[in-house]
């Protein structure tokens, strides 16, 4: 099939071809021109956008953080600068090798590697990441002189939490942490995350936690231009970081060190407020830890001592852990049977050892009873069968509504996170309690129980100073608070946490003075006495102590009762008793009774505060006390 | 006897083999080249500068030899390449997971890239060679002509450079005048092939689905064009930074050294495969317009010279090559601005490599040659 055409056929034909060659070029090269149009003009702000979020990166500069001093200026958290050997994986070729290779120069521990490999995962990834914090001047200075060999590695300077205090404040001041999932939720919900972009630790614990938005500050920003390798090319625009708000707390750190050490191994918790404001002077869990542990991240052997010790130190025993009042209640239940005019001060009950309620034996302390007891006698000899018959009288509910606006059962409000409630038992707390029908019943007997300060009865030593502060306060509720001043560290400007009374009781002086009286008295000729020998100073007080151990129908015996199973401690105290400057609540966990272990706690840290005095060594606990109750 | 040149001979000779209006097209090109590259990589200048005497030197042998003489080159050009295709299959070194480099002794060669000049060169001579006698047997042999190096090529593997070696062949045989009846059912095949690949592009991208002919690198290509997002930090990176620095560029650009796509590292091959990015952020739409235009002058010079050609194996070359520059430029284009993968070609006459520039200004000077012949058997 072979065509012969003359070549002028053929030359013409080709230039068709030409032409449609040239066509055919048009349309693609105007398909190209088309393409740009729509690239450049139609899709101009989308891609010039892009074009300048490729080139401007917002550097955040995180704030200082502020510090946090007690009420004489002593400083319990503050920062320092330290340098760290930072990473950017994404200019590093070979990590492990790198890593293997900086470990030749300075230190680099098996914890470093697990912890830089977890940064790295939640970090993006042009970021720095740490690989050793805190290096020594001389690991930074042969780093330097190596820092050729290592690109993509660099020494930064940071700023670190530090709890010069060590444990003595740890329930107090908290602890800071590496901010994980869940406060990258609470930021979310609280629309601070981009407050805190550059920021890597936040509050975990005490005023750390609570106070966060005002320790935090405002993160600043640097404008820069970056190239595609995250590199910074040059600065465009700064806006300077607001440092964080600094704390002045109403506590006293040398009163808290006297508690704390007051304390020794034992278990326990106190707390003392200042009545006439509600400001925190003292606030102790027994054991504590040191937040310092926390700072860098802790290591699981500290992780596990903290968490898995049986004393658990990580408790705040003084805010969440709530205990039967024991006799401490009886203070406030005689300002009860005087306020509802169920009792008068002169009224006496004979005592003949024990309460018949129901068929069952209320049984006192004291075998054949107190004699006649009134209102003074009942508390300074701390007589059960007096109250079993007040609370009798009064009801439970009575009893309940007379508690109730003293804060017992319900949260203070504390600036300090973790509160527990504790209870104030009532027919409805009973209802809402229980499940079954059977258990909701309220008890004429259970009653009889609560008014000496037992049974569901469950109060935090944090309520029990708040409600003893209020009764010594001529009725006037505050909310404890434990910081007194917020400071803008910038200008100086103080800003004082106001002292809120919640609610003014209405109480008559004539009872309250009876009351006061009488715990006087306690510190005096009472359980208190011997705590209290020699004070210059006049007292109140009042003994407690909190059943552990309930052993039906045998008497207790506090040598055949393993320590864990002895009754808690109690003591609460105020001075001086004309115009209290200091209440305070003490409690020992297996303290036995209060007047042995808890009761020199508290005369220790009144002859603090207001003398001065610093104790000379440990209070004993091997004396023999007068009985309790 | 004395001779002596006078300069105005002297300039006149030495302009001569010269086409003005190819020439001042290309002057044009190659300035624009300098500027951009001034500003995509300053570096290399001197290079560029140098590179760019050298190619105008060869343009200007290539124009003076006559197109007789050059089409006589073809067949020891083509046989060479072939063998060392063959060589390259048998003891080539690999680089990148593809074997295309022949080592010498002297020197490294790539001999596909021969294979883009030796291939229109030998058709159009082959054609010559049946002028007034081509038909069905002529076609089948020019097929087979093209497909030995072509599937020598493809195992290399170098999809690219075989398509347009293929496409260089297909020019060819194409302008010598393949029935419609032929060529209206290849190029639907092919579109709807190509359509089909990007209407199922989903599925035939999924890592399971093997796609037998084309290496797993090749598959990645054609899907990251398919949908740059998928793989915004590897191979889809290139793309999507390219199409971000033309659009952003706007109408008027950003200014010569003033873009920033280009001059933080966001693009990249910046001085290379994807300069046209930087032209287009720093010029902008009328800076790629103005170039666009000036290329398609130079096309159309180009076809009008293949139009004018004194015989059937110029006509043919000068219609090829002009199809192959049309081709570097569409194809680097469409790549650069996202509508065609990412294929290793460079922008026509603006890239920097010397070999390119090299090889297109021979180009250029083969058009010049036949134009000049032209000019002599008219005059």
């Amino acid at each position: 099939m072979t065509e012969f055409r003359s070549p002028d056929q053929e030359v013409s034909r080709l230039r068709v071809r030409l032409v449609v060659a040239g066509l055919f070029m048009l349309i693609c090269l105007s398909l190209l021109a088309a393409r740009f149009v729509y690239l450049q003009v139609v899709r101009f702000d989308y891609y010039h956008t892009r074009a300048e979020d490729n080139r401007i990166a917002l550097v955040p500069v995180p704030p200082n953080r502020g510090a946090i001093v007690d009420r004489n200026g002593k400083v319990l958290a503050r920062n320092f600068a330290a340098y760290t050997l930072d990473i950017t994986p994404s200019q590093v070729e070979d990590l492990d090798d790198t890593i293997d290779r900086l470990s030749e120069i300075v230190d680099i521990s098996d914890y470093d590697r697990r912890r830089f490999k977890k940064f790295r995962e939640e970090s993006k990834f042009f970021e720095s990441v740490p690989i050793r914090t805190k290096l020594t001047d001389e690991e930074v200075a042969r780093f330097i002189a190596r820092r050729y060999l290592f690109p993509g590695v660099d020494v930064q300077a940071r700023l670190f939490r530090e709890y010069p205090q060590g444990d003595l404040l740890g329930h107090v001041v908290g602890y800071m942490g590496r901010i994980n999932n869940r406060d990258v939720d609470n930021l979310e919900t609280r629309g601070e995350t981009a407050n805190y972009r550059g920021t890597e630790h936040i509050g975990k614990r005490g005023l750390e936690e609570s106070y966060e938005a005002e320790l935090h500050g405002k993160t600043g920003s640097e404008q820069v231009e970056v190239d595609a390798g995250g590199r910074k090319v040059r600065l465009l625009s700064r806006r300077t970081a607001v440092p964080g708000n600094s704390l002045i707390l109403t506590v006293d750190a040398g009163l808290q060190a006297v508690a704390h050490q007051a304390f020794g191994e034992r278990r326990g918790a106190l707390v003392a407020i200042e009545p006439s404001t509600g400001g925190v002077l003292a606030l102790v869990s027994s054991p504590s830890f040191d937040p310092n542990l926390f700072v860098d991240g802790i290591s699981v052997a500290d992780w596990k001592g903290l968490n898995e010790s049986p004393d658990r130190p990580l408790l705040n025993r003084a805010i969440y852990s709530a205990y039967p009042p024991g006799s401490t209640f009886k203070p406030f239940m005689g300002l009860a049977g005087l306020s509802t005019g169920k009792r008068t001060p002169q009224q006496a009950i004979a005592d003949p050892g024990f309460f018949v309620f129901g068929g069952h034996r209320f049984m006192d302390d004291k075998v054949g009873g107190h004699g006649m007891v009134d209102l003074h006698t009942s508390i300074v000899q701390s007589c059960n069968t007096y109250y079993y018959m007040l609370a009798n009288d009064l009801g439970i509910e009575g009893i309940a509504d007379f508690m109730r606006p003293f804060g017992f059962g319900q949260l203070t409000g504390i600036d300090l996170p973790g509160e527990a409630d504790g209870v104030l038992p009532s027919p409805d707390w009973k209802r809402k309690r229980f499940k079954k029908p059977g258990q909701q019943k309220w008890y004429g007997g259970e009653t009889i129980s609560v008014g000496i300060g037992q049974g569901y009865n469950a109060y935090t030593p944090l309520q029990m100073a708040t409600a003893l502060s209020a009764l010594v306060n001529d009725g006037v509720v505050f909310k404890p608070h434990v910081v007194k001043y917020v400071v803008d560290p910038q200008t100086g400007a103080r800003r004082e946490v106001e002292p809120k009374p919640i609610r003014q009781i209405p109480l008559k002086p004539a009872h309250l003075a009876a009351i006061r009286a009488a715990m006087v008295d306690v510190n005096k000729t009472g359980t208190g006495a011997r705590a209290f020998a020699g004070a210059e100073y006049s007292a109140g007080g009042k003994t407690g102590t909190a059943q552990v151990y309930s052993l039906k129908g045998s008497k207790y015996k506090e040598g055949n009762v393993a320590e864990r199973l002895r009754d808690h401690s109690w003591f609460i105290a105020f001075a001086p008793a004309d115009k209290p400057r200091i209440a305070l609540a003490v409690l020992v966990e297996n303290g036995g009774f209060g007047s042995r272990s808890a009761a020199p706690i508290a005369r220790q840290v009144i002859d603090y505060y207001l003398l001065g005095k610093r104790p000379a060594g440990q209070a004993s606990e091997d004396e023999d006390a007068p009985a309790d109750h | 006897m004395e001779f002596r040149l006078h300069p105005v001979a002297l300039i006149r000779a030495i302009l001569r083999p010269i086409d003005p209006p190819l020439f001042l097209l290309l002057t044009v090109l190659l300035a624009a080249a300098l500027v951009v590259m001034q500003s995509a990589s300053p570096a290399r200048m001197e290079a560029q500068l140098a590179n760019t005497g050298v190619a105008l030197a060869l343009m200007w042998v290539t124009a003076r030899i006559p197109s007789a003489r050059l089409l006589s080159l073809a067949m020891p050009l083509y046989v060479l390449g072939v063998v060392l295709l063959i060589g390259v299959a048998l003891f080539g070194e690999i680089s990148k997971g593809a074997q295309r480099w022949l080592d010498l002794g002297v020197a490294r060669i790539q001999p596909s890239e021969l294979m883009k000049i030796a291939m229109p060169l030998m058709l159009a001579w082959f054609f010559q060679q049946r002028e007034g006698a081509i038909g069905f047997v002529e076609f089948v042999l020019a097929g087979v002509l093209l497909a030995v190096p072509v599937a020598l090529i493809v195992t290399q593997p170098d999809l690219g450079t075989s398509l347009l070696v293929a496409a260089a062949g297909l020019y060819v045989i194409f302008f010598a005048g393949l029935s419609w009846k032929l060529i209206v059912p290849l190029v639907l095949v092919a579109v709807v092939g190509l359509g089909s690949i990007v209407a199922f592009g989903d599925t035939l991208c999924q890592p399971e689905v093997d796609w037998q002919v084309l290496r797993e690198y090749q598959k990645h290509r054609v899907c990251t064009l398919l949908d740059p997002t998928s793989d915004p930090l590897g191979k889809g990176f290139h793309i999507i930074q390219s199409t971000i620095a033309i659009g952003s560029g706007g109408m008027f650009g950003k200014g010569w050294m003033q873009g920033t796509q280009t001059h933080l590292s966001f693009i990249p091959e910046r001085h290379t495969d994807f300069i046209f990015a930087v032209m287009a952020e720093e010029f902008g739409l009328i800076g790629a317009l103005v170039l666009l235009v000036v290329l398609f002058m130079l096309l159309l010079r180009g076809l009008m010279i293949a139009a004018a050609a004194p015989t059937l194996g110029t006509r043919l070359l000068a219609g090829a090559i002009t199809m192959i520059f049309f081709t570097y430029a569409f194809v680097n284009m469409g790549m650069v601005s996202g509508i065609l993968p990412v294929v290793g070609v460079p922008l026509p006459f603006i890239s920097y490599g010397g070999t390119a520039l090299v090889t297109l200004c021979v180009g250029v000077g083969i058009l010049m040659s036949i134009q000049r012949e032209r000019a002599l058997s008219q005059s």
